[in-house]
């Protein structure tokens, strides 16, 4: 364990202390105590900058089951740096937003930061461990929280809605990954991603390397709500909204973007790989961006702006993979894409948190999300309203902010992809820019709608449940502060970030392509030139999206903008309840209460299994059998047991049936005489005598059996079913008995006739056995018979109350 | 002896498995008392029959029959006898409760 394990394991202590904490100190905000860790943690993350920017790689092992290969491996690059880093940073701000958004006197909090918590450990470990089983347990953990804090208002049904949507499709994900994970380990023989990326050829040859590579894109798509998984995260935003800022947006929806990167290097470089990512994040992108425009609720058009730039990141990622299909690192040409896919990632996280922050700021002091009731906050609520309109500003692309100079990039990737000539490219390719540009110009257009409607026009207090509304406390908007400074900042000095913290996760995206000691060429310009056709489409989005919402008046009443709802909920919808339905359906038609059913089912099973494994190995072809003889009396005694067992399913008698049952028995003893089991026979004896005076008990008590009717088809179903348990047991019986003699093992027992005498002082082994060298399995065996007895006692003596003698 | 005692085993486990889909509870009864000397058989018969003497070190002989299964089947007479007096009072005490031992009409309510 070295202090980078630690790290990621702290949130997890933490969690642990929480309730504690929250119990016993009751007069400070729990939250307080909470927000320390992710600030020790980015401070302590801050420190590998240095390292990870000269282009070191820390790697500290630690074996988990290393006969399976899982090792709990920490591995910090600049990739991981970066998340790790979001990860503590967003999260110090959203605790820090969170203690003024949480009443200390209404909220359960203790439930809130011990999920919070428990969320922020597994997000560590999943962008810190080198190893994929690591991976996806953490991977897991982030769904559960996830949930856990979606239905934080447990007592409202559309928080227990979207938390069981989230759940079902990220976990769908998860154990498809898993399926991934183990396909890569049966193509490479490890679950170590930087091995893995060492033997990229061996994977890319595999007949598997389909079929692991879209197992492992369902876990990324469902987790960063790619189309047509997206549909969660909208009713995710029930969650409180520092969660939706921090789990929603920042963080967690990316981890698929980082696995996705992760990866590249194992998978890049394939025609797949770059298609389904690149459509995948374009499609994303602009059903995001359209389905945005149409939200009326604050956190629904963010959760759906989300969705759109977490598909405008993994479209650059798919396009960016072109760059292991040439190995060449010094060109621009398909490096542009990774560069902006890592930067607008920095980006996305200060601009989109600082906006969900907003957002919740409006909720909070208006007490609803609705754009059709708020309007005119900006003179309520300057700060805010300024907050927004940075945040806004960047998401729509507009300079001088941050998401400007990613945008730009953006398109320069996205026009770059038509000069790649691979892939079928110089026939597709020009779709992609105008797609792109389609996608950006309905982002500007919810961008404006979003502003105007909230801080623009007439305020109306008499729609609105809080009748004196103010700007928040400083403190809530501390938070929201520093994410929109820093995104003027990156804005104007974003060469800032370029060699310290995205030049290194470039190169961790794409390792191998340079040689030792070389670095990628970040230079992050805001001006391109008046022929740039970045600056031209830009122009073009500002100039489309301000007529769309000049001429909002005629399209608002459309059906397109009054429906809400994503079209792919009513799949979910329907798909879920025919799941419910569906089960409960065959779990119908199977639990009949019918002890026969099970039975027959039970049996059915056990028969094909032993079938199937005597056909695979080839069981009946019994070579040799040494058979002790058998003597002739033994015919007459096998004949009676015979005879008095098959006789019982006829009789209709009682007595009779007790009788029948008590010769099998006894004859049993005497079987146990003719093996030489002297002891058995014996035991047999006293047992049968007892039972038969058991049963008589009973018998008399109990009705007269009944002449049974069986329908010929259910009969010959018995038959069938019993006559060939019977053939199963009778050649698995030979089967073991010839594989016993053929392998010629020493038998086990040959130790207790050894040691019998001078061990345990006994001539009698199987006796020695019982109660000397077994003594301890004896004992528990007498105490179940003792529960036994102690059941039949209570079960005779009880009496209910009331009636006399049941 | 082994093969014989094999394809017996198999007729009792036949008729067992029989009895166990029959609707009366005794019958069910009798079959788990059934399928227990047939299970106990088995154990002897598959480790070999009559391979000596028995295993009782005062005999002297030169080989003993394998003790071990035998000790297994010992324990195993003890628990199958628990278990048939349990389900005997049980189905005494079902019979006492529901007035009936049809396992028919012994089927889970339709309120479960």
């Amino acid at each position: 364990m070295t202090l980078l394990h630690w790290a990621v394991l702290s949130p997890f202590i933490a969690a642990i202390l929480i309730p504690f904490l929250y119990k016993y100190l009751k007069r400070i905000h729990t939250g307080w105590f909470v927000l320390i860790l992710p600030l020790v943690l980015f401070i302590y993350f801050l420190s590998f900058i240095p390292r990870t920017s000269s282009g070191e790689a820390i790697l500290n092992n630690l074996d988990w089951v290393p006969s399976l290969g899982i090792n709990f491996n920490v591995y910090v690059d600049g990739l991981s740096l970066l998340f790790a880093l979001l990860i503590t940073g967003i999260g110090a701000l959203v605790v820090l937003y969170s203690i003024y958004y949480l009443s200390k006197r209404k909220e359960k909090l203790n439930n809130f930061y011990v999920y919070l918590l428990m969320f922020m450990g597994a997000m560590l470990g999943v962008v810190l461990s080198d190893n994929l089983i690591v991976i996806y347990v953490f991977w897991e953990v982030t769904s559960i929280a996830s949930s856990l804090l979606i239905s934080y208002w447990y007592t409202r049904e559309k928080s227990i809605y979207g938390a069981q949507k989230s759940m079902y499709i990220t976990v769908f994900g998860g154990l498809s990954m898993l399926a991934g994970f183990s396909l890569l380990y049966v193509i490479a023989g490890t679950f170590s991603i930087r091995e893995l990326i060492a033997n990229a050829d061996i994977v890319m040859a595999s007949g598997l390397f389909i079929p692991a590579m879209i197992l492992v894109l369902l876990g990324a798509f469902t987790k960063s709500a790619q189309f047509p998984f997206h549909i969660w995260l909208p009713d995710a935003m029930e969650a409180p909204t520092p969660v939706s800022a921090y789990l929603h947006s920042a963080t967690m929806v990316k981890a698929g973007i980082y696995l996705v990167a992760r990866l590249t290097g194992v998978f890049g470089g394939a025609p797949e790989w770059f298609w389904i990512i690149t459509i995948a994040g374009l499609v994303t992108l602009t059903w995001g961006s359209i389905s945005a425009v149409r939200q009326k609720d604050l956190k629904g058009i963010l959760a759906f702006s989300t969705i759109s730039q977490l598909g405008l990141i993994m479209s650059l990622l798919g396009t960016g993979s072109a760059a292991f299909y040439f190995q060449d690192g010094d060109n621009a040409l398909y490096m542009t894409a990774i560069l902006a896919a890592v930067f607008h990632l920095v980006n996305h996280a200060t601009f989109k948190g600082s906006l969900f922050m907003a957002a919740g700021i409006v909720d909070h002091e208006t007490g609803t999300r609705d754009i059709r009731k708020l309007g005119g906050l900006m003179t309520i609520m300057p700060i805010t309203a300024t907050i927004s309109l940075i945040g806004l500003a960047s998401m729509a692309g507009l300079p001088p902010f941050n998401g400007f100079l990613s945008k730009e990039m953006f398109l320069t990737g996205m026009l770059n992809v038509t000069e790649y000539g691979i892939f079928h490219l110089e026939t597709f390719g020009f779709i992609i820019p105008i797609i792109a540009w389609i996608a950006s110009v309905f982002t500007f257009l919810y961008c404006i709608l979003m502003f105007s409607k909230t801080f623009m026009g007439k305020f109306d207090s008499s729609k609105l449940k809080v009748q004196h509304v103010h700007e928040a406390p400083i403190g809530m908007l501390i938070s929201p502060i520093i994410l929109a400074v820093l995104v003027v900042v990156f804005g104007l000095f974003p060469n800032l970030l370029a060699y310290s913290i995205i030049e290194p996760a470039m190169a961790a995206i794409a390792p191998g392509i340079l040689s030792p000691g070389e670095f990628f060429d970040v230079h992050i310009t805001h001006w391109h030139g008046f022929l740039a056709p970045e600056l031209w489409m830009t122009i073009g989005v500002v100039v489309l999206g301000v007529i769309l919402f000049m001429t909002f008046k005629k399209w608002e009443n459309t059906a397109f903008y009054r429906g809400e709802r994503d079209l792919f909920n009513y799949a979910y919808d329907y798909g879920y309840d025919g799941l419910v339905k569906g089960s409960q359906w065959l779990t119908r038609i199977q639990m009949t209460g019918r002890l026969r059913d099970y039975f027959i089912y039970m049996c059915t099973f056990i028969i094909l299994i032993m079938a199937y494994t005597m056909y695979r190995y080839n069981l009946p072809a019994i070579q040799s059998l040494d058979l002790s003889p058998v003597p002739i009396y033994v015919w007459f005694v096998i004949a009676v047991f015979i005879g008095s067992v098959i006789v019982i399913p006829f009789i209709n008698n009682r007595v009779a049936l007790i009788i029948a049952t008590s010769v099998s028995g006894f004859i049993v003893a005497l079987l146990f005489v003719l093996f030489r089991a002297p002891d058995l026979a014996l035991t047999q004896l006293l047992i049968e005598t007892v039972s038969v005076i058991l049963f008589m008990l009973v018998f008399y008590h109990l009705p007269k059996l009944k002449k049974v009717k069986t329908p010929p088809k259910l009969k010959a179903v018995k038959l069938i079913i019993s006559i060939g348990f019977g053939l199963i047991i009778t050649l698995g019986s030979l089967s073991a008995f010839s594989l016993g003699q053929e392998a010629n093992y020493s038998s086990i027992s040959e130790y207790y006739t050894e040691n019998a005498k001078e061990e345990a002082g006994g001539y009698n082994i199987v006796n020695v056995i019982l109660v000397d060298f077994r003594g301890l399995d004896t004992m528990l065996e007498v105490l179940v018979v003792a529960l036994a007895v102690l059941t039949v006692v209570s079960l005779i003596r009880l009496r209910f109350k009331g009636s006399e003698d049941v | 002896m082994e093969l014989l005692m094999s394809i017996v085993i198999g007729i009792v486990f036949s008729v067992t498995i029989y009895l166990f889909m029959s609707k009366d509870l005794l019958r069910v009864v009798a079959a788990t008392l059934l399928l227990s000397h047939a299970v106990h058989l088995l154990l002897l018969t598959m480790s070999g029959l009559q391979r000596g003497a028995a295993p009782v070190l005062s005999f002297d002989a030169e080989a003993y029959t394998d003790p071990l299964p035998q000790a297994l089947v010992l324990t195993a007479i003890v628990i199958a006898f628990a278990v048939t007096a349990l389900l005997l009072v049980m189905s005494y005490r079902t019979y006492k409760v529901h007035k009936t031992d049809d396992l028919e009409e012994l089927r889970g309510s339709a309120d479960e």
